[in-house]
């Protein structure tokens, strides 16, 4: 192969991080709004559940756009890889997809309702497909996704369901919980609160679990990633990534038994955070693991500069207004309409 | 019927042909009825009358309805194009998937954002910030309409660089962008969509009038909707008509199948308009049809005879046109009908009003005119969804014109997995828009609160920065009585 142009290298970057970044954001803020989906199955009273649901009003369709602006972005700036991630992963993507549509659907019903169970039951189970579907995508990326000497997908429909993928599923369903809960922790009061106390606690070590089996397994079970990982000064990182992961989710737990509010969803956020970093490091320098890079997947440079130019200086603007409708919106959900619905 | 359950291509194109198809009914209201919003809290701020805002707070209703379904069955849209055609993306990518990612971040983000406080935002910020807001709203919607008609004239009029071994190389991102299509396109769409909305609008206020419901409220909108429509809708027509002869100049195949011509017309010579036909593919010829002599060269070039040469289907190998004749001539056909229709409906509305037959007293009074308006209020959805019929159909065998087959673009995916996509797609919408209708006349049934005081905020609560009281359920608070 030819040495890359330092611009082929660093456009491609670039747009790798964006992409995190995109990622990032909309596993962290879809992620409270599925988690509180998948909890709504839990709530004892339409009362409660009609909170939990107000609690997303001003936000789901927010919160699930940067689903839709992380997928337009890898078509703009990795076309090869939105054409072979998507078409390996298309069941577990359907289901996603299906998952986002009952949500978004039964959002929209149950308000004019007047029988709100059928819905309440599919924006929960929605919430949960959604979820599924994501780690399951998530997982199989992760461990890699079989391609021929193009970088087309070259495997079977069912190549997805490995234990492996099914743990990363299992485990992201409960990192939504998680974050879900604690924000929930944050909106609300009295009973609804405590509530989410005990299944934030109950999350806390259910994810934890999962991550931990992740992690342990990755070096063992990927030549790839072992490859990756125990090359100075990599080796560090890794190392130093769990040790903080413990460390904040001993805080976490703390700040859970003292019944702090705010504290939770910071802690859950940088739990995330990290892991978001690690996998990063795993995967980087490919998009498709485990052998098509980022530099071969990239559409081509003009193509990258020019998305940069308009999106790039986007993205400011769109965190300032994104973060001005949740300053609107700030403060507990307060039961002032009780009995009304 | 067995041969199209084993091919993949087949069952990719039904499956988006039908998600489009379905998405498409969503978009119309938000895009269109968001300008309305925007005008009908302008003159509320304005005028200060209360009864502009509850007209906004009504509304809002549907509007939210459609949009949470648009949400949803634009989803499939955003992933199918690498779940079913990622030969497709691959190639294009460069450029399609640039111009997808414009519309996320400039547009559905915006328009996302800005609903939560459109919605439930009244009590929260100043009026002015709402109303910013929903303008905010409005602009995200037809900034989206905007890209994506760029990207989808792309196809139809690729420009801007060259392919090369399959993939396309982009040259000038502005060129194609701007391409050929892109500027009348992009207006035929908007105009379409506001269209459509002001007679969704119109005709739910004339079913009120007619029922004796709030009379003087509905008069109201039906006012705003009648000064808007009387531009509109003879402005569709004009720009349907460069539509078409844009088509005419760059995709002469698509025309001569919207005018079911099989056998070319040499330039001088004039051109019949065939007002009824019956295509037959296999025998490439009409087996029936009526013609007015000459319409169609007056439509085209407004001459009794032809400078260019209008070429039949025949003209190009079967392999290379579109086949459906027949659904491109009609679809076609039912479109201008509508577009007519309307503008024959808005007129006659309007001599009316000039005639003060549309005051509060008298309005209740007409009833056949009501009772057009009512039967007017789906018409603008079909007319355009037939117009993509026209438009994606009407493109075919290629997926980018003249340069990409369709038929070579679809992914390699086994038969099973799209058709089980497709089935479950097909049996989730057909559930969703029964029970969208249901919700939606459950919605007029119900009416406007007309009790519904204003907004609380007040001055201290400059820019919302002051926490509020948040309760639940508090979508369109009189809904909850
Ligand atoms: C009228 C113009 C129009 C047309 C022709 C299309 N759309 Fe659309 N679409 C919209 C106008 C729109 C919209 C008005 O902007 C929506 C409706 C609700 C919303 O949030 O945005 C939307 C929603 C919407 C969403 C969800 C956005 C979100 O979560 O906020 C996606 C991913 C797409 N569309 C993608 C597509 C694709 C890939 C299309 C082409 C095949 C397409 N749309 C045709
Ligand atoms: C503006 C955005 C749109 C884009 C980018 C777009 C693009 C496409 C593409 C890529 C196909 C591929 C499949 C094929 O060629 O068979 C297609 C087909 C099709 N689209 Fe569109 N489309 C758009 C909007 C719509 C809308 C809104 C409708 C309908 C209301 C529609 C109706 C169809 C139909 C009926 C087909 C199937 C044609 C056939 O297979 O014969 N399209 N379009
Ligand atoms: C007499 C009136 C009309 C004429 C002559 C006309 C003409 C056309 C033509 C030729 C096309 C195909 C463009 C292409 O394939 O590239 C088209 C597409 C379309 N038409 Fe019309 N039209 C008329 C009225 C309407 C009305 C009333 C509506 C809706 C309210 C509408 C909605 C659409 C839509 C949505 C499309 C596809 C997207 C686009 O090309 O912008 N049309 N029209």
């Amino acid at each position: 192969m030819e040495p890359l142009q330092p611009l082929q290298q660093f456009l491609p970057q670039v747009w790798f991080c964006i992409l995190g970044l995109f990622l990032f954001l909309y596993v962290l803020l879809d992620g409270f709004d599925l988690g509180v989906g998948i909890l709504s199955l839990t709530a004892s009273s339409e009362e409660r559940r009609s909170i939990l649901m107000t609690s997303l009003g001003n936000v789901w369709d927010a919160n699930e756009t940067w689903l839709i602006l992380m997928g337009g972005s890898l078509f703009g700036a990795f076309p090869l890889a939105y054409a072979t991630i998507l078409n390996a992963l298309y069941l577990p993507a359907v289901v996603m997809v299906v998952g986002l549509i009952f949500r978004a659907v039964s959002f929209e019903f149950r308000e004019n309702a007047d029988n709100k169970l059928v819905w309440n039951v599919l924006f929960g189970v929605g919430s949960f497909l959604a979820a599924l579907g994501q780690g399951f995508s998530l997982g199989s990326v992760f461990e890699g996704i079989q391609v021929d000497a193009a970088g087309h997908f070259s495997g079977g429909i069912w190549d997805w369901l490995t234990w492996r993928s099914t743990l990363v599923a299992l485990t992201l369903v409960q990192g939504y919980v998680l974050i879900g809960s604690t924000y929930l922790i944050l909106k609300t009061s009295g009973e609804l609160q405590k509530t989410h106390y005990r299944t934030a606690t109950i999350a806390t070590w259910t994810t934890l679990i999962g991550a931990l089996f992740i992690t342990v397994s990755t070096p063992f079970l990927s030549d790839q990633a072992r490859a990756q990982l125990f090359t100075t000064p990599l080796i560090y990182i890794f190392g130093l990534i769990p040790v903080l992961g413990l460390l904040l989710v001993g805080l976490l737990l703390r700040s859970l038994k003292r019944q702090e509010e705010v504290t939770p969803l910071i802690y859950t956020f940088l739990i995330f955070c990290l892991s978001f970093i690690g996998l990063g490091f795993v995967i980087f320098p490919n998009i498709i693991p485990p052998s098509v890079t980022i530099y071969e997947a990239a559409a081509a440079p003009s193509s990258l500069v020019f998305m940069l130019t308009f999106i790039g200086f986007l993205i400011p603007v769109v965190l300032s207004y994104n973060i001005y409708n949740y300053v609107v919106f700030r403060g507990k959900i307060v039961d002032d309409t009780h009995g009304a619905s | 019927m067995l041969n199209l359950l084993s091919d993949t291509v087949a069952l990719s194109r039904l499956q988006f042909a039908l998600t489009a198809i379905f998405h498409m009914l969503w978009p119309v209201l938000t895009t269109g009825m968001a300008i309305y919003l925007v005008i009908i809290e302008g003159l509320w701020l304005k005028t200060q009358d209360l009864d502009y805002y509850r007209h906004a707070r009504f509304w809002s209703k549907l509007y939210v309805l459609n949009f949470g379904i648009g949400v949803a069955s634009g989803l499939p849209m955003a992933f199918q194009f690498g779940l079913n055609w990622a030969p497709f993306s691959e190639s294009v990518g460069d450029f399609f998937g640039t111009v997808l990612g414009f519309e996320g971040t400039m547009a559905f983000m915006l328009e996302a954002s800005f609903l939560g406080i459109m919605l439930f935002g009244w009590d929260r910020v100043p009026p002015w910030v709402h109303w910013i807001s929903t303008i905010l709203v409005a602009f995200g919607a037809n900034l989206s309409t905007f890209w994506i008609l760029s990207a989808n004239s792309w196809l139809q009029t690729p420009a801007g660089g060259e392919f090369v071994n399959g993939k396309f190389v982009v040259q000038d991102y502005f060129q194609a962008i701007a391409n050929p299509f892109m500027v009348k396109s992009f207006l035929h769409m908007f105009f379409a969509t506001l269209e459509t909305s002001l007679f969704v609008i119109g005709g739910i206020s004339a079913w009120y009038i007619i029922n004796q419901r709030h009379t003087a409220f509905f008069a109201r909108s039906l006012k705003v909707v009648l000064a808007l429509a009387i531009a509109i809708a003879p402005l569709q027509i004009f720009i349907g008509h460069l539509s078409a002869e844009q088509v005419y100049h760059y995709q002469p195949a698509k025309l001569a199948a919207m005018e079911a011509q099989w056998d070319t017309v040499p330039a001088g010579q004039p051109a019949d308009w065939s007002l009824v036909a019956l295509p037959n593919d296999r025998a490439e010829r009409n087996t029936w049809e009526v013609k007015i002599p000459g319409a169609l060269s007056y439509l085209l070039e407004l001459k009794p005879k032809l400078d260019q040469p209008i070429q039949g289907l025949k003209a190009w190998e079967p392999k290379n046109r579109p086949h459906m004749v027949g659904l491109i001539y009609y679809s076609f056909r039912i479109m201008v009908a509508i577009g007519l229709f309307l503008a024959a409906l808005m007129f006659i509305t309007t001599i009316q009003w000039l005639r003060g037959q549309l005051s509060a007293a008298t309005i209740g009074q007409q009833k056949w005119l009501m009772g057009a308006w009512i039967f007017a209020a789906p018409l603008g959805y079909i007319a355009v969804e037939t117009g993509w019929i026209v438009r994606c159909v009407g493109r075919q065998p290629w997926i980018v014109y003249g340069e990409l087959r369709t038929l070579e673009s679809a992914s390699n995916l086994p038969a099973g997995e799209v058709l089980f996509s497709l089935v479950g797609l097909t049996s989730m919408y057909s559930v969703f828009f029964v029970m969208a209708l249901y919700f939606g006349s459950r919605i007029v049934r119900k009416g406007p609160n007309l009790e519904l005081p204003a907004p609380r905020t007040s001055s201290q609560t400059a820019m919302g920065l002051e926490p509020a009281q948040h309760g639940p359920d508090q979508r369109p608070a009189e809904a909850q009585q």
